[in-house]
This record gives structure tokens, sequence and C-alpha cells, in this order.
């Protein structure tokens, strides 16, 4: 595998490598050292043009654990503000002997572009409202674990189905394995022909009902000033995981989110402090599938 | 004096197909009959036998980027992209820096044209000033110094009301608005067609009704102020609808459509190919099958090429950063040839009516015809020479194009301008 720019266009055994060899990166973040040789000498280049200290730690410690050299450069400080073109970049990038780029970017595909124009390998860290690999693959680590299995399962994903990359990164990776997945949310976040890629549901509760998985989803509270929804009291009321609706909601249903929560819009605090709910070890397991995918993206031998 | 020898002569006008000779002396016609016998030494001699002779095309819409954006393309190197795909009269769009907006940049170009271009360069005035959709340029004084036509293209005007005034101004200078249908709020942001690829690509959408709405207000204007409207690029299968209850009430409307509308779809925009990356964006199946239907039925009045030639810089970046637009000059005929008569089984004089006759007519000019004492305007085409569209073979100075790739079938081999060869066995001549 020499990048990884989405789920979409990798097969079920390539997930299934990633995810097994997780297991065993998770092993080594349980370790007292947690440290692994297997990037010795590598150097990973973290590229945020938007801000996420989530994504970005995730993977700064999972390249760090594997020993790799790793810079960040984030939008603030980089030579885009100065005009520079991504092209540009990349070519610069080169020049300082990138093997591996992590690269955030607010449009869908430019993690594409660059890769069709470097020889480094590329982890797509989400790109636009295209795909967020690396979350979804996290995801399905964290429900396998729990599980016990990652096929013929009941998901539902709720809210902002249209904007979110973490949503299509799921829906491609979860298809793969035979599951069946239904959407929920308000009409204008939902994509169009989204129905031939999932059920839509016509409530939330009929969404979340009889589930294995709730996948719930993050809004961005700027959709309300472009008119998409009127306010987060109103989201909460009628698209949040709200007391009302966790009545539908078994016990042994995963609660996820990809987080950071709006607390109070997206879900209530007292749902989140729910066993069944998988927010925190979703972030750990996050570790261990990036150290994975780092791993397999610089075995020359598999590429 | 040119001698073309065994031509199948294409002429729309009475869909025939006739086999003879013609004889060109100076910029005319002389001759048209079989087995013309002529001893001259300095007759030049055209086999045409297996090729047809159409007359030569007129494209009213394309951008030929300059003033301004001259690294894109430029009025000398637009006319020979245009003269490679048998165009010798190309009507350019005023979106250049400044824009045609007024007489002196309509006499610039008229002039830098007659300097530099070896075919007809007419220019579009801008309907308003700055094309900044807020006052009525100087129609007038324009259509005096040559303009055919007004348009913001590129823009629509939102107003509703200026459009109306534009409408009913230019009838006063008996000349077409064209006009670029698209609400800006509707399709703010977006990057491809609203719909199933840009679902899976993440890319933010274009609704279709960001076209068709204003099409119909467009419609409705043109119904009532009785002036004479041309839909440019029409994208929908709604917009073919609306065009045609329009013309069944009698509005007086024309429309035209772009090759790559009635054989492409979305499906070219997966990968993020930013060459796919057209305004009006490329739709459905279900809308190249309507806009097909739509040139039968004669619906579709004829083919412009929306000629807009980009720097390979500018399209060699993120999706959302590439500028809209593919050339189209050098592919129109052998796009039209290819999908329309090889695949759709179309008379082939169907496409003199879309590439020669009405465009001219909806810009009043007198057609281009195959008879003698004619000027001699005509192309020759090779229907059965395959080709691979190749970014070297290219003669516009952008090679973004759509079609690069593609293989399509028919090859403008020979341009006749006034009598003058411009193009001849598949080589530039000017
Ligand atoms: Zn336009």
């Amino acid at each position: 595998m020499k990048h990884l720019l989405g789920l979409k266009d990798l097969s079920k055994e390539e997930i299934l490598k990633i995810l097994n060899l997780a297991k065993d990166m998770k092993l080594i973040l349980k370790s007292e050292t947690k440290k692994t040789p297997h990037l010795q000498g590598y150097s990973v280049v973290l590229l945020f043009y938007e801000n996420s200290t989530r994504t970005r730690t995730s993977f700064e410690l999972a390249a760090k654990f594997m020993g790799a050299n790793t810079t960040s450069i984030s939008v603030a400080t980089s030579s885009v503000q100065k005009g520079e073109s991504l092209l540009d970049t990349v070519r610069t990038l080169e020049a300082l002997k990138t093997d591996v780029l992590i690269v955030r970017h607010s449009f869908s595909g430019a993690p594409h572009f660059i890769a069709q124009n470097c020889s480094f390998s590329v982890i797509n860290a989400g790109d636009g409202m295209n795909e967020h690999p690396t979350q979804a693959l996290l995801d399905m680590f964290t429900i396998r674990e729990r599980l016990g299995k990652l096929e013929n399962l009941k998901v539902a994903i709720i809210g902002d189905i249209l904007h979110s990359r973490v949503a299509r990164s799921n829906i491609w990776g979860l298809k793969k394995f035979g599951n069946e997945i239904t959407v929920y949310g308000p009409q204008t976040l939902l994509p169009p022909f989204i129905d031939k890629f999932a059920n839509v549901a016509s409530s939330l509760e009929e969404a979340v009902t009889n589930k294995d998985v709730v996948i719930d989803l993050r809004i961005q509270l700027e959709r309300q000033k472009r008119g998409l929804i009127s306010s987060k009291y109103e989201y909460y009321k009628f698209f949040g995981l709200n007391e009302d609706i966790y009545k539908f909601i078994s016990k042994d249903t995963l609660i996820m989110h990809p987080g950071p929560v709006n607390r109070g819009v997206e879900i209530s605090s007292d749902i989140m402090n729910l066993p069944n709910c998988t927010i925190e070890e979703q972030v750990t397991n996050g570790i261990a599938v990036r150290m994975a995918v780092l791993y397999l993206c610089t075995r020359k031998e598999a590429n | 004096m040119i001698l073309i020898k065994n031509a199948n002569i294409v002429n729309g006008i009475d869909k025939t197909v006739q086999k003879a000779d013609i004889l060109i002396v100076d910029d005319r016609i002389e001759k048209i009959a079989p087995a013309i016998k002529i001893e001259n030494p300095k007759l030049e001699i055209i086999d045409a036998s297996e090729k047809y002779v159409f007359p030569s095309f007129t494209d009213i819409h394309c951008h030929l980027r300059e003033p301004g954006f001259e690294y894109k393309e430029d009025i000398r190197s637009g006319s020979l992209s245009a003269v490679a795909g048998g165009f010798t009269t190309i009507c350019c769009m005023p979106n250049t820096n400044p824009p045609i907006d007024n007489r002196a940049m309509v006499a610039y170009v008229r002039y830098r044209a007659k300097e530099v271009s070896p075919i007809e360069v007419l220019p579009i005035g801008a309907i308003t000033k700055g094309l900044n959709g807020e006052e009525l340029s100087e129609i007038g004084l324009m259509r005096e110094e040559g303009i055919v036509a007004i348009s913001d293209d590129g823009k629509c005007v939102m107003n509703a009301n200026l459009m109306r005034n534009a409408l009913l101004y230019a009838k006063d200078f008996s000349i077409p608005v064209i006009s670029h249908c698209e609400d800006t709020n509707l399709s703010e942001g977006g990057q491809m067609n609203l719909g199933f690829v840009s679902t899976t690509l993440g890319l933010r959408g274009i609704p279709r009704e960001a076209e068709s709405v204003i099409v119909a207000r467009d419609l409705l204007l043109a119904k009532e102020t009785k002036a004479h409207l041309h839909i440019t690029h029409v994208s929908t299968k709604e917009s073919v609808e609306l065009i045609r209850r329009a013309k069944e009430w009698g509005v007086n409307v024309t429309c035209d459509t772009c090759p790559h509308y009635i054989s492409l779809t979305e499906e070219e925009v997966i990968g993020f190919n930013t060459n796919a990356k057209v305004n009006p964006p490329l739709r459905t199946k279900e809308d190249v099958e309507a806009l097909i239907e739509a040139i039968k039925e004669g619906v579709i009045d004829c083919i412009a090429t929306d000629h807009a030639p980009h720097h390979k810089d500018e399209k060699n970046v993120e999706f959302n950063l590439a500028p809209s637009g593919t050339i189209g000059f050098e592919t129109a005929f052998a796009v039209l040839y290819t999908y329309l008569i090889k695949n759709r089984g179309f008379e082939i004089s169907k496409l003199v009516e879309l590439l020669s006759i009405n465009p001219r007519k909806i810009i009043n000019l007198k057609p281009n015809m195959i008879k003698e004492n004619q000027k001699a305007n005509l192309v020759i085409i090779d229907p059965n020479r395959e080709w691979e569209v190749k970014e070297e073979d290219i003669i516009s100075k952008s090679k973004n194009s759509v079609f690069l790739g593609k293989k399509l079938t028919s090859y403008v081999e020979a341009v006749i301008y006034e009598g003058k060869i411009l193009k001849k066995d598949g080589e530039i001549k000017c």
C-alpha cells in the first residue's frame, strides 16, 4: 500500500490487513515503553490546512511511537498564506525528503492531487466532504473489538451526512463487509442519491431502533448561517441523541462519535457517560490504526 | 485556383449530398460540376473522393482571452485552433480584461483580428458595464462598431429587471441577447453537477435548477418583450423542456448546446479530473439523451463550442481551485460526427444545420453555401479517420480538453476561407 486516500477504492482484504495489524499495534500502545523502531529514519510530515488537534495529535503520536521524525505544518504558519500553490508545497516537501505526508485539506480530492504529483506516500487525514479513512478504520476497529465481528451488522449514521467525510468513509468501508447502513438527518444535510448507498430512515426513532451501532456525527454550527439548520436547540430536540431518543436505543447498541462533541447539540452528556458509548476508546484505537497505516505505507515490499 | 475533385458536397439547405468537382477561382466558387477539366499550371488539385465537403463552420460562443489573458490564448492562437476545427467565423465572448463593454474595446478586437487572424472574428459585447450586472453597456455604439450579440457570459444577469431592459434595448439594435443561465445563489460553491457522483466524491454540487430556473425566467421575459433571446450552453433536460414549450408558445428564442454536453456525463469528474470541470457542469446520461433528442427535433438550434482555454498550471491544482472550461474548436466536429452520425444515425446534413447554417442565422449573417458564385468558404472532412485526442496535437495554446484520451471518428482535413487554403492534409497553412 503506497497511499491511503480513502476506503472507497480499498478492498475488504486490505481493510482487514490494516485492522489486524492495528490489533498488534494496540498491544504496543499498552506496553510500558510505547516504542517500536518500524519508522526509524523515516520522515513524516503532517500538513494541516484545517485545524484538528485530535487527528493531528493522534497521527503525530502514532508516528513518534514508531520512531519517525515528524514535522507538523499548519496553515497558520505555512507559506499558503503567502500564495504558494499546493503543487509548490509538494515540490518543497519532495526536496525536504519527505517519506510520508499526512494531509488534512478543506478541498475534496486534494490528497489525490498530491499523490498524482509526488513520489512520497500520502495519507488522507480528511479531505473536504470526501473521506476520512483513518477515522472510519478506527470506527471499524472499535466495532470489531466490542462486538467481536464486523459483518452483518445494522449501523445507523445520524446527523450531517452531506458534509461528512466520516460518514462517507464509514459507508464505503462498512458496506464492503455486508453491513446494513441507515442514515438520518435534516433533509438539508442529506446528499442526493444517498438512498443508493444507504437506507434513509424517516424518523430518528426509526433510525436508532434495533441497531448494533449508532454513529453520531459532529455538526458544524456555521451551517446555521448558511440556512441548512435553524438553531442548536432545534437540532438537539429533533436530531440529537437526547434523553427522549435514548429510550429507543438498546443497551447493547454501541454509540459512537468522531469527536469533538458539541454537548447538548448532537448528544447529551448523560448518554456520553454510558458504558456502551465508545467515544474515548475510539481515540485510543485511532492511534493503533494510524500506526498500522503508517507501517503499511512505508513497507517497500508491500508497495 | 483550386480544384476539389470528386467531392461529396453536403448541403444543409436541401439536405442532399451531391457528388461533384468544385472549382475555386480567387475567393469564389466558380463552378460546380462533374469532372471539371482545367489546364493551368497554377491549379492546385485536392482529391476529395471518400471525403465530405461542408460549408465552413461558425461558432457563436468562444473565448479568445485577448486582451488580458494572453497566456491562455490570444486572437491568433485561438483563430488557428478554430481553423484546425473547420471554423472560419468565430464570435468571442466579452469576458476579457478589460472586458469588451464599450466601443473602443470592440474596435480593438476587430482591429487585432484583422491584423493577426486568418478568419472572421466577431466580438460579442457585454450586456452590462464591466460585466457587473448593474448598468447596461453602450450596446448601440458597440453595435455600430461590429458586435453581433450581447452577453455577460460567464456570469448571469441576476437582476431580472435589468435582463428585461437588456432584451428590450437589444431589440432596437436587432441583435440577440445571449444568456448564460445560472442562478448564482443556487450554484454558489458548487464544483460539479449535484447528483450521484458529487455525493460519492464529496464535491459540492450545482443543482440542475441553477440553470433551469433562469431559463424559465428569461423565456418569460422574452415572451413579454418579444426580443430575441438566445440561451447558450443548455445542459439539462428541464431547460430543453422549457425551451420546447416556449417555442410552441411562439417565443422568439433560439439556443445552443456544446459538444461535451451531448457526449459526456458527470462521471468524467471521477478521479478529480479538472479538465472535466466546466460551467454548466457535465450532467447525467438522461440529460445527454434529452439534448440529443432536442437536436433531432430542432429545439436546439445550433452547436457552440464554448472554447474556454486555460493554462495548464491553472488546471493542475485542487479541483476546487481549478477554473471551469474546456477547449473545444478542434474536437467539435469529430465529437458531433462520432456521437450523432456514427452512434445515432443522424443524417449528415444535420451537421451543416448545426455548425454552418443556424449559428449564422442567429446572429443575422448570410449563410455560407457551396454554390456557384458564392464565397469559397468550405471544409473537407475525412469521415473515416479515427484519432485519439492527444495533448501534443492540439493547436490551441491551452491543452485543457475534456476529450483528451478519447477516440473520435472523422477529421477536419482541409479548410478554405475566401478561396485561401488555411488547412490542408491536416496541416495548418496560415
Ligand atoms: Zn457561459
